[in-house]
């Protein structure tokens, strides 16, 4: 039997130091999609003892198996993609200057002069930019393409990485106040969130944690994932876009899609997903019973990986829960700690309540 | 007493010194040029000036070296909902700030705080069309500080300044990389001298300067040669390096030698000098042709009071103004080097020879 840190009902999560070096190291290591390696080690070290089952799928999905106690328990497929946007070097020109490509949805306007790490190693790097004494204006009101923009490793770098190696922004999490900073909290927050449900999972259910792969080229993992476990409920759990800044002139922002201090955003609709109503009402009820702080994620384009677990076999009701977080798929993203604690508290305490009739009732 | 340079250097890019507020930086020169020097003075704007005697006959001539030591950055212009909108301290291309960590320097509480903070680019549907979906103009783009509204209003005021946070970074091939290198490499490079010239002997006196407010106009360049009086000036600041982004053939390689300014700022009798002392101690320079004007300190100096002979050395530096410029550290050391045995050699009548053809 594997271990469980507390008992379920009096889960409260706290983000201490103990805490913040987990998430750290999460938000900190790199994960271009297809070469997750570096996040599975860390949850795989995380979760020793803790799993009746673990073990790494064809794709590179990392599945956690946590069983329950008791009869009739739903088996509930829990979703976090590893994964983040990211580089790979293309073309070495010669003296540590590669060419590179970006993987996944990166706006080019975001790569100009940034600090990348490389590889394995983490080889540090450059992205530069003209002097801006040598453009023209026609030149600066172009956005530079990231066909003409190259990773600097500095002369003699050519022999420290070489075409095929992915890079990432090189930013370190720093805490703001309320606030964490950090690149890849999509999804990393996902990534702690799954970790931490796992290690104090309700005995309730069978929880079947999914440490996808992939979600940002095309939501490869959660498929394959969700064909394996073959679950009777999916959850991805992920961080969604706070579009929650002023208006240029002034006027009321409505398209903010969440908002930071809003609490965990429970999804209705995105992009490539119908939630479940009855997930939604179960979220919903509970946050209000268990008086945390919650919002609607304003239905909007996007998705997460449960636009591809609810289409799998013959189909799986699911929903997305998401922490709200600006700038994502930036250098640096902000997300504020008392959402981040919310999203779990919600999850954790809408898990310990789940039982079979949420899939009685029909819509 | 040694100093030691890269650690010197990170420590200098590790703090800020906007134009017009160069005391950060300056306290961490001052701590390593005071026991290098015989006698440090301020300036009525804020440079930095270290005199080491020479041993001739009083009244000895006088060499300057400026090095400006001032940093682009940004600056608050107005607060809304939390966010901050804001104007650029020197050229910034505004296409190299979103997604940059910076420090904002807020003013409005009792003490003054360092807030880490983000330049960030709102999203489309909050912009008006004619943003376009290009680069975002400076008028667009604010700084988010983690904090929450009324937190900020409580901090910030309007003109707090905001400076680069990036961290310096070695990378391969002995360069380093990071914000203000421009013109901190150049700080390096005349402390280097600076170090050198204490273990030897020379006739002339030398004053370091580390300039002010050079970003915004070469203002300590007009003004410090009118309190120096030196009978000439070398200055030393960065050019543009080969790599990414370099444009054809004024550009020079990191790592490959100096660039010697040649033309209308410099003297031609002292730019021979300077060359003649490259070939005497195998320090490889290129020749820099810089037709009107380099658009540093030599032009103030330049013109200041009755006119004053400049030569002008280059550290090649790659990404000019953007957080991530590169140098090589043997040029810095070069550089330093040049200087010194240029000043070594010396003798107390060399301004003879400073002639016009």
């Amino acid at each position: 039997m594997a271990k469980t840190l507390e008992i379920p009902k009096t889960f409260k999560p706290k983000m201490g130091k103990k805490e913040l070096e987990l998430l750290s190291k999460l938000t900190d290591a790199m994960g271009v999609s297809g070469d997750e390696q570096e996040i599975r080690q860390i949850v795989m070290d995380e979760l020793k003892g803790f799993a009746d089952e673990m073990r790494v799928d064809h794709l590179g999905n990392l599945l956690v198996t946590k069983l329950g106690k008791g009869e009739k328990r739903l088996r509930v497929m829990v979703a976090a993609h590893m994964d983040e946007v990211g580089f790979m070097l293309i073309k070495d020109d010669g003296k540590g200057i590669f060419e590179f490509r970006t993987v996944g949805g990166i706006d080019p306007r975001q790569l100009v002069g940034k600090q990348v790490i490389v590889g394995r190693d983490h080889v540090p790097g450059i992205i530069g930019a003209k002097a801006i004494h040598l453009t023209t204006v026609a030149e600066r009101k172009q956005t530079l393409p990231v066909s003409q923009l190259r990773i600097d490793l500095g002369p003699g770098g050519s022999a420290k990485a070489k075409p095929g190696d992915r890079a990432t922004f090189a930013t370190k999490l720093q805490v703001m106040g309320p606030t964490i900073c950090a690149k890849a909290l999509d999804n990393r927050l996902g990534v702690y969130n799954l970790i931490q449900l796992v290690k104090h999972a309700p005995e309730n259910i069978d929880l079947l944690a999914a440490f996808t792969v992939q979600e940002e080229v095309g939501l490869r993992g959660a498929k394959v994932a969700a064909f394996t476990f073959n679950p009777d409920i999916g959850i991805a759990i992920d961080s969604t876009p706070a579009y929650d800044l002023p208006h240029y002139d002034g006027v009321e922002n409505t398209q903010y899609r969440t908002h930071l201090d809003g609490g965990p955003a429970i999804y209705v609709m995105d992009g490539a997903t119908i939630a479940d109503r009855r997930l939604v009402d179960w979220l919903v009820d509970t946050a209000k019973a268990e008086k945390i702080p919650w919002q609607f994620r304003q239905p909007a384009p996007g998705g997460t990986d449960a636009g591809a677990i609810h289409r799998v076999r013959e189909g799986v009701p699911s929903v997305s829960v998401s922490v709200p977080g600006r700038y994502a798929h930036s250098a640096a993203g902000m997300a504020r700690i008392d959402d981040e604690l919310n999203t779990l508290r919600l999850l954790h305490a809408a898990l310990a309540r789940l039982d079979e009739n949420i899939l009685i009732r029909q819509e | 007493m040694t100093f030691e340079l890269i650690p010197f250097l990170k420590e200098m890019l590790s703090v800020p010194g906007l134009s017009g507020y160069e005391r950060p930086v300056r306290e961490v020169i001052a701590k390593v040029w005071e026991p290098l020097s015989d006698e440090l003075s301020l300036s009525n704007l804020g440079s930095l000036l270290a005199l080491k005697r020479g041993e001739g006959p009083e009244p000895r001539p006088t060499v300057m070296i400026a090095v400006h030591m001032d940093a682009i950055g940004l600056m608050v212009t107005a607060i809304e909902d939390g966010f901050l909108r804001f104007t650029q301290v020197g050229g910034v291309d505004p296409r190299i700030l979103p997604g940059q960590p910076v420090i904002v320097h807020a003013t409005n509480g009792a003490e003054e705080k360092e807030l880490p903070g983000l330049v960030v680019m709102p999203p489309t549907q909050l912009l008006p069309p004619e943003a376009g979906d290009g680069p975002l103009a400076q008028t667009y783009l604010l700084v988010d500080t983690g904090l929450r509204p009324k937190e900020v209003e409580k901090l910030v005021r309007v003109g707090d300044l905001i400076s680069f946070a990036s961290q310096p970074e070695e990378l391969a091939g002995d360069t380093i990389a990071g914000h203000t290198l421009d013109n901190r490499a150049s700080v390096a490079a005349a402390t280097v001298a600076l170090e050198l010239l204490g273990k030897r002997r020379h006739l002339w006196d030398v004053v370091v300067d580390a300039t002010v407010q050079e970003e915004v106009g070469c203002i300590g360049g007009f003004l410090d040669p009118i309190k120096i009086k030196p009978d000439l000036a070398i200055v030393v600041d960065v050019n543009f390096a080969t790599g990414p982004g370099g444009s054809g053939n004024m550009n020079f390689e990191m790592g490959g030698g100096l660039p010697l300014n040649w033309g209308a700022n410099v003297h031609p009798a002292l730019y021979k000098a300077m060359e003649k002392t490259a070939e005497d101690y195998e320090i490889p320079i290129y020749k820099d042709y810089s037709p009107s004007m380099s658009g540093t300190d030599a032009y103030g100096i330049q013109v200041a009071e009755e006119g004053i002979p400049v030569v002008e050395i280059s550290i090649p530096l790659r990404y000019m103004h953007t957080p991530v410029e590169q140098v090589a550290i043997k040029d810095i050391q070069r550089a330093g080097r040049l200087m010194a045995e240029f000043i070594t050699d010396l003798p107390l009548d060399f301004m003879n020879t400073v002639k016009w053809e």
